[in-house]
């Protein structure tokens, strides 16, 4: 029925979420009945190192080496914080795969624990995601009942629990040092490494932080092997498959697991089914609001980790947005940097001083007050985001500079015309 | 003043964190829960039981945007305002909201039931245009729709008051 292995949706049904004892028949908690107390936890760290499981919250980076990080003679109690803020615009994976298979994150998250050898973890959740966080707690509870949860897992020498953290709801919050400050109590501000969270997380002590979709990964790889784990990709190179959300101008937005490496053009066109009848691709952003518009020349990319950057863009969280032609780019980026302007936690100059002074000019250039020299301004306004404290600045004017690159032509004719070309 | 059970709850939870301000969100939502909003008498009981100063907690009610350090209505809805709800036309539902409730963005119906606020992605992308009312999600928004929920939630009010 589905033209790729499913994976992390093998238990996906349309309309409820899969049982204990569904996630069970599937193989579920084999992983950790067969390394919990009877192998090593660098075991663990070694298969997912061999598989090359790369974070799937954004970033990229290679899950087992952050877990390696965590020094051996590192302090406890050791902390795990799973991220499930997921406030990325254009971003739902997270949501539809805790409403698909929670048991699968839980089993991730608890091997994850073992191999870092943590004891409590903290599975952090947005506000609107309150359904979601409803049925973590309820199906942690029921892990508890099995014994795969608290003390002594399965009679073995493990300890390891999991909390729900209800987010008071900000876009910083999903920046991992910033979760960290959020869980803490404290004012959400990024903390700019080092020392890395690995080393001094959570109350100075050794923190993982990983998006949950790269610890849903975890059991399975140590079910069925690295080798299998590499299968799954279509690239040279990659490694698994990946949750992609498709939304904006198609005929049927989602959230679909395929392979890493599938093509933009296979993803937009087959299971997003196209856009609607008489209108034409303009761009995309291919990995969320943080990434830079995609335009028709590279609409055959394979979507991964290396072939994005070598046009010129990032994975990202792999959330595609598509634009059609009747769409201005200029109203869209001004959406998005409106968002970022909101979102920015206020620490830093660049970002809390730099993203509000775009969006004024975008608004201006959008409602026919624009000027000529407002477009190197906004080039160079772009650059002083990189002195920013975190990632938030430089991904906010991702999509403004690449409008600049991709769509200047539609950003003057703003500007001659005196009005928004798109408008009536 | 809380009451006794409602403080002991709290208590209790705040007793099995790390360190007792981890759970400032948790207690200002159960807070706001029962004071309707995190009034300045809510935000010297809340800061009481966390051990955190008035000001300590105020850098993190002023700072997150579920938590209201105004009066607001029974319900308050917040409607996605970023681009995939703007590309499906968010700005005929704002329109239609402020109409049907008799406010601006910000505001709160006369009825004292709504509250109406503006918010960043809720992560519905793919049900577009959506909101969330009291942390429930609404999506595939239309004009019908609405008038059909916002007129359960009335319904909804007036039983639990004759209740």
């Amino acid at each position: 029925m589905h033209k790729y292995p499913q994976v992390l949706f093998q238990n996906r049904l349309p309309k409820r979420i899969a049982t204990l004892d569904e996630y069970r028949q599937s193989g579920g908690y084999r992983a950790l009945e067969d390394f919990i107390g009877k192998r090593p936890p660098a075991e663990v760290s070694a298969r997912i190192d061999e598989a090359g499981l790369r974070g799937r919250g954004g970033a990229g980076f290679p899950a087992a080496k952050k877990w390696l990080s965590v020094p051996t003679d590192g302090a406890f109690p050791r902390y795990l914080a799973a991220n499930c803020d997921e406030m990325e615009p254009g971003t739902f994976k997270d949501r539809i795969l805790i409403h698909a298979d929670p048991h699968l994150i839980i089993e991730g998250m608890i091997l994850a624990g073992y191999a870092t050898s943590a004891s409590k973890a903290f599975l952090f959740v947005r506000p609107s995601y309150e359904s979601s966080a409803v049925i973590l707690e309820r199906e942690l509870e029921l892990a508890r009942q099995a014994g795969y949860l608290g003390r002594n897992i399965l009679g073995s020498e493990f300890s390891f629990d999991i909390v729900v953290h209800r987010s008071g709801g900000r876009y910083i919050c999903g920046e991992g040092t910033a979760l960290l400050n959020a869980i803490m109590g404290k004012r959400p501000n990024p903390i700019k490494p080092p020392p890395h969270p690995t080393v001094k997380g959570l109350w100075d002590r050794p923190t993982v932080v990983n998006n949950i979709e790269t610890l849903a990964n975890v059991p399975h790889i140590l079910r069925n092997g690295a080798e299998w784990f590499k299968n799954l990709a279509l690239s040279k190179g990659g490694a698994g498959t990946k949750l992609y959300c498709v939304s904006g101008r198609v005929n049927n937005p989602g959230c679909f697991e395929l392979p890493i490496g599938v093509r933009l053009s296979e993803i937009i066109d087959d299971f997003a089914e196209g856009l609607p009848a008489g209108l034409e691709f303009k761009a995309c952003l291919p990995g969320g609001a943080s990434t830079r518009y995609l335009t028709r020349e590279h609409y055959d990319v394979e979507m991964d980790f290396d072939s994005l950057p070598a046009v010129g863009n990032r994975l990202g969280t792999a959330a595609i947005m598509v634009f059609d032609h009747k769409t201005c780019l200029v109203a869209a980026t001004l959406n998005l940097i409106q968002f970022f302007a909101r979102e920015s936690c206020g620490w830093c100059t660049p970002c809390r001083e730099g993203l509000p002074y775009i969006r004024d000019l975008l608004w201006r250039i959008e409602h026919g007050e624009g000027r000529e020299e407002f477009i190197p301004m906004i080039r160079e306004m772009c650059k002083y985001s990189w002195n920013s404290y975190c990632a938030l600045a430089p991904g906010a004017t991702s999509p403004v500079e690449s409008l600049l690159t991709h769509f200047e032509d539609e950003v003057r004719e703003h500007i001659s015309q005196k009005k928004c070309p798109f408008r009536a | 003043m809380l009451p006794d059970n409602l403080k002991k709850t709290l208590s209790e939870s705040i007793a099995h964190a790390e360190v007792p301000r981890e759970k400032a969100v948790d207690v200002m939502f159960e807070l706001q829960d029962h004071c309707g909003y995190m009034s300045d008498e809510a935000m010297a009981e809340a800061s009481k039981l966390l051990g955190m100063t008035t000001l300590e907690l105020e850098e993190l009610a002023t700072f997150y945007d579920h938590i209201y350090r105004e009066p607001v209505g029974r319900y308050v809805i917040h409607v996605c305002d970023s681009a995939i709800c703007w590309m499906n036309d968010h700005q005929s539902v704002i329109d239609h909201l402020c109409s049907r409730l008799g406010v601006e963005l910000g505001g709160t119906s006369a009825d004292g039931l709504f509250t109406l606020l503006p918010v960043c992605c809720i992560g519905y992308c793919d049900r577009a245009p959506a909101m969330t009312i009291n942390r429930r999600v609404f999506g595939l928004l239309t004009p019908e729709k609405i008038d059909r929920i916002l007129n359960r939630l009335k319904e909804q009010a007036q039983y639990t008051e004759t209740e």
